[in-house]
């Protein structure tokens, strides 16, 4: 029997003990007419591990290793061989949430230096210990701001077109159940990114949040100072949401504009996640302290024993849903708790000029691939704007052909954006992180020189 | 110590990064640019490694100690499931890979759908929800869209039973619904003379624990199923316990018309500290139509992502992606290893288990909640008689626990039932380690007699001892700041 211990006799001695005569006893408050049909007839026999593994194998190898040029909120970074030895020892991977404080001050402590890391890579003044991706954390932050906003009753948030568009799905399927009205900014054709001026319009009403992405879906740089002064002028708050490897080289949301900004959110994948088809990943939420208690999902905080010593507990648990149940910030009750062990660990091994080193390589790497792509005839980069380490680029023909040819030759060109965006048909969001050498480029741009070649 | 406290300046890991000349950023404009480095640490490898790995060992986890935590299902998680979801293949895979590059990926998902759909009776899985929160999310918001689908709209309250898991009165909220409590009877089933006063025009539907998290079966579930579908109400199944039943009932076969799975419970995919999960969403044929996207099929040839394209009635998406896939590779392996006969056996053994400890610490002078009824795969201890005589709390017993070598149970939940230990071993535990567990049960009940002192400081060999959690919450130290 698959993981379960008991001899024969173990059985006997136990159902002598309960004062049962059969495992089948065991069962007999459940109506017999649903025990009848109960039978798992379709699930297959089990298999040993080493025909798993064979089958695991063929089923990974069967879909290839394809050279990945795509980015669009997942980022293929290098991850040191400690990060994932280490989350995966059986300490980390097999216990449970922190509840037992005095039994968990592992996972607790690594939950406090991870808070301490984020708050400083954002610049603000708090972080949670981690929600469950990058979109679901920017539902959180929108029905957070709508409750920690106290100058506002609003229930508006302006959410700008450049905000990756699978987040945008995402909160409208979380937030507008509870009335919150998400409002799309649209975005500056030439240069794509959002244009602090068009937001004049909205003067006159009452806004409870602006989400300002900083990159934006698209790579460009938004220009998030007068985004920002703008929101805070007018009584919202400012939801930015940032790519954590970005912010070793780009201003922290904390110091946008005059004041920053209120929470800061994002995908936290970059730090130490593998791309792994979309997760798990883990959603990042920090802020200022004054609205630390709307904040959802689990702090840790520092405190002392009986004998004075320091250790670690989870806190504000008055914010939650085992406390508060329907009055609670959120229904969240687990975090991502591994892939944070994860990131914690990446981090530290990174360090602050590897972290930058990393953001600097990846941000040259996209500038010499588009540099590459758009010297073939037809290319063209679209929107005249700095960027981070994404960029979106026009081909001459439909995006889905070229794709498809580029795969059949072994790699993933990018981020097709037409199906989000039917303006930008034709475009191509690409990225090249530090994992991408001078030859990769060299044999992407050859692939699609070749295949954009008049026949 | 911290690992902030191992730091030093200009200490580095050139291993770890590209080391070439400085990239050129002059195409970031200064006022973009960050004036300061983030406080993060300067450490070497051997620094993090060993930092990290003395921290783990500070941990309880299920590969170091028994972790009979109630209602978490703390079973083995048996570390093929993590070396095979981990092959490079696996790992490598950008979500937006194109189909024809995914296939391999595909399947392991689709036959994992088609077996959660065996497992619960229902029409249609999708596995995008990435933990039982969310889940039950999604399950509310079919349920929220079905009656609006049907512009059913006057139907604005859920019930739920007052033993319910604090995320189902908080999830019906984020929904928009307003919450009912249901109350429980002395044997621990739902009180269906207040079900019946509690349904009616303003019904949209009930969220059920069956097992419900008192540890007992709900005897009349197919009566709460037909007094809530006559009302015009939809069941909502947590699938927080579904461990207990696995080929034993079908949620299907009882009446309701969602449910959500926890993977990371009965499928045994890892806790993690606390994440991740996932918690896929099973459907009766009318809440089809608005499953979460994206949902894996199959045409025989090719699989493929079904998408809003697909699905116009969709709740629409709960993550940027399509879940926690890693999570997802895990328990399809699971699966693979178990089989048929190995998931009937899940619930034979978690529930043998069960029983005997009840058995075995009834013997032993314990309390228990509901003395007439079985054990489902869990079971409640009331320290509410030793409280009142010796001043033993439920929170000192989970304490010495600790000391003598064991995780405690979950205690104070169920919130109902005063001092308690919600006691769940699962059925990955030998019957030697069970009868250590009740030796030590019965060790700190005659300490609580003759020696209470030494119950009611404990912890007393773990790396802290009982923390302060007034202080964390009044003086908050969220994180750390250098000195000077």
């Amino acid at each position: 029997m698959p993981f379960i211990p008991h001899t024969e006799d173990d059985i006997q001695h136990m159902l002598a003990a309960i004062g049962a005569t059969g495992i089948e006893d065991l069962f007999d408050e459940i109506p017999e007419a649903l025990r009848a049909a109960a039978a798992l007839k379709s699930i297959p026999p089990g298999m040993s591990e080493m025909d798993v593994t064979r089958l695991m194998m063929q089923r990974a190898e069967q879909d290839g290793r394809p050279l990945c040029f795509a980015g669009a909120g997942a980022y293929d970074h290098h991850i040191p061989a400690a990060v994932w030895e280490i989350a995966t020892r059986g300490e980390f991977y097999s216990s449970y949430t922190p509840y037992q404080a005095e039994a968990s001050q592992g996972t607790l402590q690594l939950l406090y230096e991870y808070q301490t890391m984020m708050a400083s890579l954002t610049g603000m003044d708090v972080s949670n210990a981690s929600l469950y991706d990058g979109a679901s954390a920017l539902a959180e932050a929108v029905l957070m701001a709508v409750r920690a906003n106290r100058k506002s009753s609003s229930r508006r948030v302006l959410m700008p077109g450049t905000v990756h568009p699978a987040y945008r799905k995402v909160v409208r399927a979380i937030v507008t159940m509870q009335n919150i009205e998400l409002i799309e900014l649209p975005y500056c054709t030439e240069c794509g990114h959002t244009v602090p001026e068009s937001l004049e319009r909205y003067s006159g009403g009452d806004v409870a949040a602006l989400v300002i992405p900083q990159p934006n879906f698209f790579g460009v740089l938004e220009e998030v100072d007068a985004l920002t002064d703008w929101a805070h002028r007018h009584g919202a708050l400012v939801i930015g949401v940032a790519n954590p490897v970005s912010l070793a080289l780009l201003t922290p949301p904390g110091e946008w504009g005059e004041n920053g900004a209120d929470i800061v959110c994002g995908e936290g994948q970059p730090l130490g996640a593998p791309l792994s088809s979309g997760g798990p990943y883990f959603g990042f939420m920090c802020c200022k302290l004054e609205h630390v208690r709307q904040m959802p999902g689990r702090i840790v905080g520092r405190t002392v024993d009986l004998d004075g010593k320091p250790g670690f507990t989870l806190t504000l648990q008055a914010r939650e849903q085992h406390i508060r149940r329907s009055k609670a910030t959120s229904n969240i009750c687990t975090n991502q708790g591994l892939v944070v062990t994860a990131a914690t660990i990446h981090m530290a091994l990174l360090g602050p000029d590897g972290l930058e080193r990393v953001a600097a390589a990846c941000h040259a790497n996209t500038l010499a691939l588009v540099e590459a792509l758009t010297a073939i005839d037809g290319v063209t980069k679209l929107f005249d704007r700095p960027l981070f380490h994404e960029a979106v680029i026009q081909l001459p023909r439909p995006v889905d052909e070229v794709l498809g040819e580029l795969a059949d030759r072994g790699l993933l060109g990018g981020y097709k954006l037409g199906d989000d965006y039917p303006e930008l048909s034709n475009a191509l969001l690409v990225c090249a992180t530090e994992t991408k050498n001078a030859d990769d480029l060299e044999l992407f741009a050859k692939h699609l020189r070749d295949i954009l070649k008049p026949q | 110590m911290l690992i902030f406290e191992h730091s030093r300046p200009a200490r580095r890991n050139p291993s770890q990064a590209p080391q070439d000349k400085a990239a050129d950023l002059k195409a970031i404009p200064e006022k973009f640019r960050r004036k300061k480095r983030p406080l993060l640490p300067e450490v070497s490898e051997l620094q993090a490694v060993r930092h990290y790995t003395r921290l783990s060992q500070k941990n309880f986890s299920i590969d170091t100690h028994f972790y009979p935590l109630g209602s978490c299902t703390m079973k083995y998680n048996p570390r093929a499931c993590n070396k095979l979801a981990m092959l490079p293949g696996f790992l490598a895979r950008h979500p937006h890979a194109p189909e024809s590059l995914s296939q391999g990926f595909l399947a392991c998902m689709y036959e994992l759908q088609e077996m959660l759909k065996e497992v619960t009776g229902m029409k249609g899985v999708s596995l995008t929800p990435m933990a039982g929160a969310q889940g039950e999310f999604a399950g509310m918001a079919m349920i929220r869209a079905f009656h609006d689908a049907r512009n059913d709209v006057q139907r604005t309250e859920i019930l739920v039973p007052n033993a319910a898991h604090g995320t189902n009165p908080a999830t019906a909220v984020m929904c928009g619904y307003t919450v009912r409590e249901i109350p429980t009877d002395a044997q621990g089933d739902v009180d269906i003379e207040a079900l019946k006063g509690a349904v009616g025009p303003h019904t949209a539907g009930i969220m059920l624990t069956n097992p419900s998290t008192l540890g007992v079966f709900e005897r009349r579930i197919m009566e709460i199923a037909r007094i809530v579908h006559e009302a015009g109400g939809l069941l909502y199944y947590d699938g927080a316990n579904l461990n207990a039943i696995l080929g034993k009932v079908k949620p299907g076969d009882m009446g309701f018309d969602v449910i959500h799975m926890n993977l990371h419970k009965t499928f045994s995919t890892p806790h993690g500290g606390g994440g991740p999960g996932a918690g896929p969403v099973g459907v009766s044929e009318r809440l089809l139509p608005f499953m979460p996207v994206p949902i894996v099929d199959c045409d025989g040839k090719a699989y493929r992502f079904l998408t809003e394209a697909d699905r116009p009635q969709t709740i629409g998406r709960l993550s940027a992606f399509a879940g926690n896939a890693g999570v997802l590779l895990r328990a399809y392996i699971y699966a693979r290893l178990l089989g048929s006969e190995g998931m009937h056996r899940v619930a034979e053994f978690a529930t043998l288990n069960a029983n005997y400890l009840m058995a075995r610490l009834a013997q032993s002078g314990y309390d228990l909640a509901f003395p007439e009824r079985r054990a489902t795969h869990e079971f409640i201890v009331t320290l509410k008689r030793q409280a009142k005589e010796l001043g033993i709390t439920a929170m000192d017993v989970a304490k010495r626990l600790l000391d003598l070598g064991y995780h405690a149970p979950t205690t104070y939940f169920p919130l109902l039932v005063p001092e308690c230990l919600l006691i769940e071993p699962s059925e990955t535990e030998a019957k030697e380690e069970l009868d250590r567990f009740i030796t030590a049960m019965q060790q700190i009940l005659t300490e609580a007699q003759t020696t209470p002192e030494i119950v009611k400081a404990a912890p007393h060999t773990l790396p802290v001892r009982r923390l302060d959690d007034v202080k964390a919450a009044r003086e908050l130290d969220l994180a750390w700041k250098p000195l000077g």
